[in-house]
């Protein structure tokens, strides 16, 4: 009705973030001074006014229904005059200027089934993609191995006892819409067989887009029944699924053969060392819904192993690097297989290229 | 009465554990929302079979708008009409993700009037994600938005939707304001992104220090990385507090610095700030004794992305530094340069970083009218295969 009697807008862009902010961040804004961890999933930042704003953070399961985003808005009204935001990791954070209220908040979001956690040396809530709630080319659902993984590390979480901070992604296919590939594990979805072709390709489907869509040229035009369609080189297939991505009679589902891969060490921070990518820890694991048994396991086993032996500060990637990948598959029980070495471009620059060897 | 509600077994697993589950929130959902019972049906049929059933099919989207919906069709329509069209709206989110309980609520109200009921807080380009409503809801839920406030996000070869970490509203570690730069240019280019005018998508992101928190450098062909240029700020009494409270200053800090730039004699930090690599480790685990320095700024990285096409890739550095009061127009004129080159010569679904890897860079700095500078590279090359080229007119 709105859109019949007022003009029709365009290009307006997101609302301006100032209006969202709590009246203590306005007033301080850019003018910080430090923070300190009060507790798992509690923040303190003091600014240079002296002023206090603390941070109450609570994972979700980052698909939320408008009921439950009622509820936040219920309780950002009852303890943080209206004021929350969320996380890059899909947490839910309320903005408090009293800190009398955050016990009362916490033990309510406990209560409602919001774990308050998340900080400091805890593992946080997993960054993850669609999967079977909304993608089409996902090799295993998403939300469900979040969901498995974060029951089973829960009090990792809750408590802040790791060496370091510890970043979980999940990603469903080789597309990885999550920063899965920087990640200190990360959980892959993965097809394992080319593309089925489809007798006769859609309108949607063009031949030279087809092509051009496959990273590694395994996609070549052929003639099928007279007409132009496409053949692919398996031997060149490694699965992506980027063809399905452009052409819907490619499909890559398979029940028995899509499954999980493992990797790990991965960061995005520049704290201490470089970034890093993730690297393979297990090629390949069953796909096993409703509760992936042997994922929830082989990650248990990373985040105890790592628990363990690293040293303060360092990340699964750094403590890696200090004990050398032997050591890793040696500690985990995890098998190195051939699949573990590149034969991908750059592959020469993961060869051991010195003599350095632990014994 | 008959009871109707999906059964759903092996779904009903996903709600025991003590993590708040998603499954918990569909059903919530389907209270009021035939469309996310029927994602519950499909989403079962998906466990019991190990195979997801939605597919493409044609696009779908807003009058005027090439981007901002991802249109999605169930493979099993007939059994599951009501999510036989379960299309995304991607609404671009405040910066910084903040919120009022009444802007969260506007939301859910023209959610509830023209979608599923569902949402994603947040997709992982950031944009608030309304999940699944028909092709003919599209229009109104869009208008309804806007009035509003609120406009789309990208999707598809356009400019995706910027993003930015908490930056000057909540942390003391903001080298420069990450929501107003996230801000001023997703105004800047609301064309390319609601109408695709790439070989592929071209993602921003802002993060305010070298710690990161938006991933910038690994999920963004610009990432723009806070930083500052000057020392280390240093609060002496500060720092022997810590120490007395026992942390191992030696130990936690000085042994783990990047380039060893730090010593500690048991009373004095001193810093060989020339030779610090900005990596923020010791100000992380000493808050309140170091501080970025005062001229702050970010460097300005290039070419992050996923593995589609030819590999993964992190940004790499294009400007070592920019002061914080002249990103906005240096990022302009630099990234009308990059579009410029990138429409010139990039190939369709090659993201700025592969057609780097494919002319070389020095190819585009050349293209993009950057001089180079050692801190573009880990190394100079150590290979002698240097294509030389022919001395310019009026050069020696």
């Amino acid at each position: 009705m709105s859109a019949t009697t007022q003009p029709r807008l365009t290009d307006i862009g997101p609302p301006h973030y100032e209006k969202y902010l709590h009246p203590l961040i306005k007033k301080n804004y850019g003018q910080w001074k430090y923070h300190e961890n009060l507790a798992p999933g509690i923040y303190c930042h003091v600014a240079e006014s002296g002023d206090r704003i603390y941070t109450v953070r609570a994972g979700t399961p980052r698909l939320l229904s408008i009921q439950t985003l009622r509820i936040f808005a219920d309780l950002a009204d009852k303890y943080s005059g209206g004021y929350l935001r969320f996380t890059s990791r899909n947490n839910l954070e309320f903005l408090l200027d009293d800190p009398a209220r955050i016990e009362p908040l916490k033990q309510e979001l406990i209560a409602l089934g919001y774990p308050v956690g998340g900080t400091n040396n805890a593992i946080s809530n997993i960054v993850h993609t669609q999967g079977w709630i909304h993608c089409h080319s996902s090799a295993t659902d998403a939300s469900g191995l979040v969901k498995c993984v974060m029951d089973a590390v829960y009090d990792r979480f809750t408590h802040e006892d790791l060496p370091a901070k510890l970043r979980i992604a999940v990603a469903c296919c080789l597309n990885m819409c999550g920063a899965v590939h920087c990640s200190d594990i990360a959980i892959l979805g993965v097809h394992r067989l080319p593309p089925k072709i489809q007798p006769t390709l859609p309108r949607v489907c063009e031949v030279p887009t087809l092509i051009a869509a496959c990273p590694t040229g395994a996609i070549r035009p052929a003639t099928v029944d007279g007409k132009n369609s496409v053949a692919v080189v398996e031997q060149q297939c490694m699965y992506c699924g980027n063809c399905y991505t452009v052409c819907p009679a490619m499909p890559m589902n398979d029940a028995e053969n899509d499954g999980l891969s493992i990797w790990v060490g991965g960061k995005v921070s520049n704290a201490r060392s470089a970034p890093m990518f993730s690297k393979l820890a297990i090629p390949f694991l069953p796909n096993n819904p409703p509760r992936w048994p042997e994922v929830v396991e082989a990650v248990v086993k990373i985040v105890d192993v790592y628990a363990k032996h690293a040293r303060k500060y360092e990340r699964v990637g750094e403590w890696i690097e200090r004990i050398g990948w032997p050591r890793f598959f040696q500690l985990t029980g995890f098998e190195f297989t051939r699949y573990h070495i590149d034969d991908f471009k750059h592959a020469a620059l993961t060869y051991a290229r010195s003599a350095h060897v632990r014994y | 009465m008959p009871d109707d509600r999906p059964k759903t077994e092996l779904l009903d697993e996903l709600e025991k554990g003590p993590w708040p589950s998603f499954v918990k929130e569909i059903k919530s959902a389907g209270q009021t929302s035939a469309s996310a019972q029927d994602l519950l049906r499909q989403l079962e049929l998906s466990y019991q079979e190990k195979k997801g059933h939605w597919k493409h099919g044609g696009l779908v989207g807003v009058l005027g708008y090439g981007g901002g919906v991802i249109g999605r069709y169930s493979d099993a329509g007939e059994q599951f009409p009501d999510v036989a069209q379960f299309h995304t709206i991607r609404v671009n989110q405040p910066a910084g993700w903040f919120y009022t309980s009444e802007a969260l609520r506007t939301i859910c109200d023209i959610w509830e009037r023209h979608g599923s009921g569902l949402t994603n807080m947040h997709g992982s380009t950031g944009d608030l994600i309304l999940l699944g409503t028909r092709t003919a809801e599209l229009e109104p839920a869009f208008q309804e938005l806007a009035q509003a406030g609120f406009d789309l996000g990208g999707s598809g070869s356009s400019f995706r939707t910027p993003s930015c970490c908490v930056g000057m509203a909540r942390c003391e570690w903001a080298c420069y304001d990450a929501m107003k730069l996230c801000y001023d240019l997703t105004m800047a280019y609301q064309d390319e992104m609601h109408r695709p005018p790439f070989p592929y998508k071209f993602k921003v992101k802002c993060a305010a220090c070298p710690n990161d928190c938006v991933a910038a450098i690994a999920r963004a062909d610009l990432s723009i990385i806070g930083t500052w240029r000057d020392d280390i700020q240093v609060d002496e009494s500060a720092v022997t507090g810590y120490a007395s409270a026992g942390l191992n200053i030696q130990k936690d800090v000085c042994d783990l610095c990047p380039s060893r730039c730090m010593a500690w004699d048991g009373h004095k930090l001193s810093i060989e700030n020339r030779e610090c690599v900005r990596c923020m480790h010791c100000i992380n685990v000493m808050p309140k004794a170091l501080r970025p320095g005062k001229e702050r700024g970010a460097v300005i990285m290039i070419g992050g992305k996923a593995p589609i096409m030819q590999g993964a890739l992190l940004s790499s550095v294009l400007v070592p530094f920019v002061p914080a009061d002249e990103l906005l127009d240096t990022l302009k004129e630099l990234i009308r340069r990059v579009w410029d080159f990138w429409d010139e010569y990039g190939n369709n679904r090659e993201r700025v970083g592969e057609l780097i890897q494919r002319v070389g860079l020095p190819a585009f700095l050349d293209g993009i009218g950057l001089d180079p500078v050692p801190e573009m590279v880990s190394a100079p090359r150590d290979n002698p295969y240097i294509f030389y080229q022919a001395a310019k007119e009026g050069e020696k």
